[in-house]
């Protein structure tokens, strides 16, 4: 299989008041096609300018990013993303917001082969009957499968999800893993994940990209050793465990680096 | 003359428009309205107060009664007038939201001036106007109702538009989408809401504003020149008429906004049970 996704000694920094403020320093990512990369790291160390930078709604200062062989220089319609706020546009039904992005790239599809599409990722993700609801009629754990289909509707090569089960409960969070794992098997696409859930990452990724602190280089990479969906069970192998351990130590390096995260900012 | 107390026959299922007629939505105002008026009545007669300290409202059928192509005429003046200028506000204040809730620096730039012109009584400016364009009354009248009622809908649109959350926008531009495209599809049905609560309370500026030039100004036009030369002529009840006509014209153009908010921006509201 083919890269898909590269990303070569990226640097950047934000310009704020106090002086410019480096988030990335020497981040190298590269999934295959195909492939589902999980990004972790400790907060606030850039993992969410990294999404930013592969959909092309930023340049980095240094370094490059590449997408099917090609550089990146602004937004593509080949790029589907999904954030840990799913938001909906609240005057519109489900079924409506899961077509919006048909109404941005440019499609081949009729209307009513636009609503079909969207009508088999909605059932897909467990939304049969929901189509036309309301954003404010459906649970957290609902929206977020919408905004996955809303997502995936144009049939993007490559799917972001930053952090999209943060805000969820345990249980709903197990739910749509499995639902995730089903979706790429019917709906391919290569993916990058940004977590804080160890246990999410090596359950639907197949490689783990531990990021240090800020400014984030790319300080370890995990094949998980598996790819397609997985049993739950997984998780409790002797060999996940080690996974987990593993990662847990590279986190706590991480966090090293910067011992003592600089508490909230002081009033003045 | 038919016989009204005949019992009715069998009950038959109430048409549609009659339940709405007597449905909660329109009873409960109807009812406020009518103990206000008994409680008016009540003030003025247990005071005993006359006419020129306050009409009552058994005083003002009279009026209108003698009146009455006069409040027609007049009345359709001060209603054309504060529409005219209530458009103007809502395209002038929507225009001016938009450049402000897009660009940081024109909101900082614009920002004092707004305050500071909308702080200014629009009493004063009425003779600088009725000086600057004399003669042309219409013209004013719906300039001053446009200068008065515009400031909030300018700053709802401003603050609804750079409230917008950041995802909503990412959304679209990952995709490639353009600038308008994002404004007609996001962030201007995301801001509904907030222009329709600016439009309720610029609709009620807006009267103030047409009846300051007309009470004002000597072209005799509109309520505002009725309720002066009822003055004038010290007829009281005629005077009171004019105000109740007035809040008459106001609860129709807001009951219009209430339509269109609820055609335009109904998802907003959600059902509470």
């Amino acid at each position: 299989m083919s890269e898909l996704i590269a990303i070569r000694g990226v640097r950047h920094a934000y310009r704020t008041k106090a002086g410019p403020l480096p988030v990335l320093d020497g981040l190298d990512l590269s999934v295959a096609e195909g492939g589902f990369a999980a990004v972790v790291g400790p907060s606030g160390c850039g993992k969410s300018t990294l999404t930013k930078l592969i959909a092309g709604l930023m340049k980095p200062d240094e370094g490059e990013v590449w997408l099917h062989g090609e550089p990146v220089r602004g937004p593509r319609a080949t790029v589907g993303m999904a954030f840990q706020n799913p938001v909906m546009l609240e005057w519109r039904t489900i079924l409506q917001n899961v077509m919006l992005p048909l109404e941005i790239v440019p499609t081949r599809l009729s209307r009513s082969e636009q609503q079909e599409r969207a009508r088999y990722l909605l059932a897909l993700v467990g939304l049969e009957g929901f189509e036309d609801k309301r954003p404010s009629e459906l649970s957290g754990g609902m929206r977020q499968r919408a905004s996955l289909c809303r997502a995936l509707v144009h049939q993007p090569e490559v799917l972001i999800l930053d952090e999209p089960f943060g805000a969820l409960d345990a249980f709903t969070r197990e739910d749509l893993w499995q639902t995730l794992h089903d979706v790429k098997e019917a709906e391919p696409f290569t993916g990058v994940l940004i977590t804080h859930d160890l246990r999410e990452s090596i359950f639907l990724a197949d490689q783990v990209v531990v990021l240090s602190g800020r400014p984030a280089h790319t300080q370890y990479v995990l094949d998980v050793g598996l790819s397609g969906p997985r049993d739950l069970e997984h998780l409790y192998t002797p060999g996940a465990t080690a996974m987990l351990h593993d990662l847990r130590h590279q986190i706590e390096i991480a966090q090293g680096r910067a011992p003592e995260e600089p508490a909230a900012p002081s009033a003045a | 003359m038919t016989d009204l107390s005949a019992p009715d026959a069998a009950p038959v299922a109430r048409p549609v428009w009659l339940k709405r007629l007597t449905s909660r939505a329109v009873v409960a105002p109807l009812a406020a309205v009518v103990v206000f008026l008994a409680l008016w009545e009540a003030l003025v007669r247990i005071n005993n107060w006359p006419n020129y300290v306050m009409a009552s409202p058994s005083d003002l059928p009279a009026a209108y009664a003698r009146y009455w192509q006069l409040f027609l005429v007049m009345g359709w003046q001060t209603l054309w007038r504060t529409v005219v200028g209530l458009v103007l506000a809502v395209v002038v204040g929507i225009a001016i939201g938009m450049v402000m809730g897009f660009s940081r620096t024109m909101r900082d730039a614009l920002y004092p001036l707004l305050v500071g012109f909308n702080a200014i009584p629009k009493a004063t400016v009425v003779p600088i106007v009725a000086l600057l364009f004399v003669g042309m009354h219409d013209f004013n009248t719906v300039l001053i109702a446009f200068m008065i009622s515009f400031f909030p809908i300018a700053v709802s649109v401003s603050i609804g538009l750079s409230t917008l959350e950041p995802e909503y926008r990412d959304i679209l531009r990952s995709l490639g989408a353009s600038r308008t495209a994002i404004f007609w599809k996001i962030a201007l049905p995301k801001t509904l809401p907030e222009f329709f609560g600016a439009l309720k309370v610029a609709v009620t500026l807006a009267f103030i504003g047409t009846n300051l030039m007309e009470i004002v100004s000597p072209h005799g036009r509109g309520l505002g020149a009725l309720f002066d030369s009822a003055k004038t002529n010290s007829d009281y009840p005629l005077m009171f008429a004019v105000l109740i006509a007035l809040a008459a014209l106001g609860i129709l153009l807001y009951y219009v906004v209430v339509a269109l908010e609820k055609t335009f921006a109904g998802w907003a509201e959600r059902d509470h049970h």
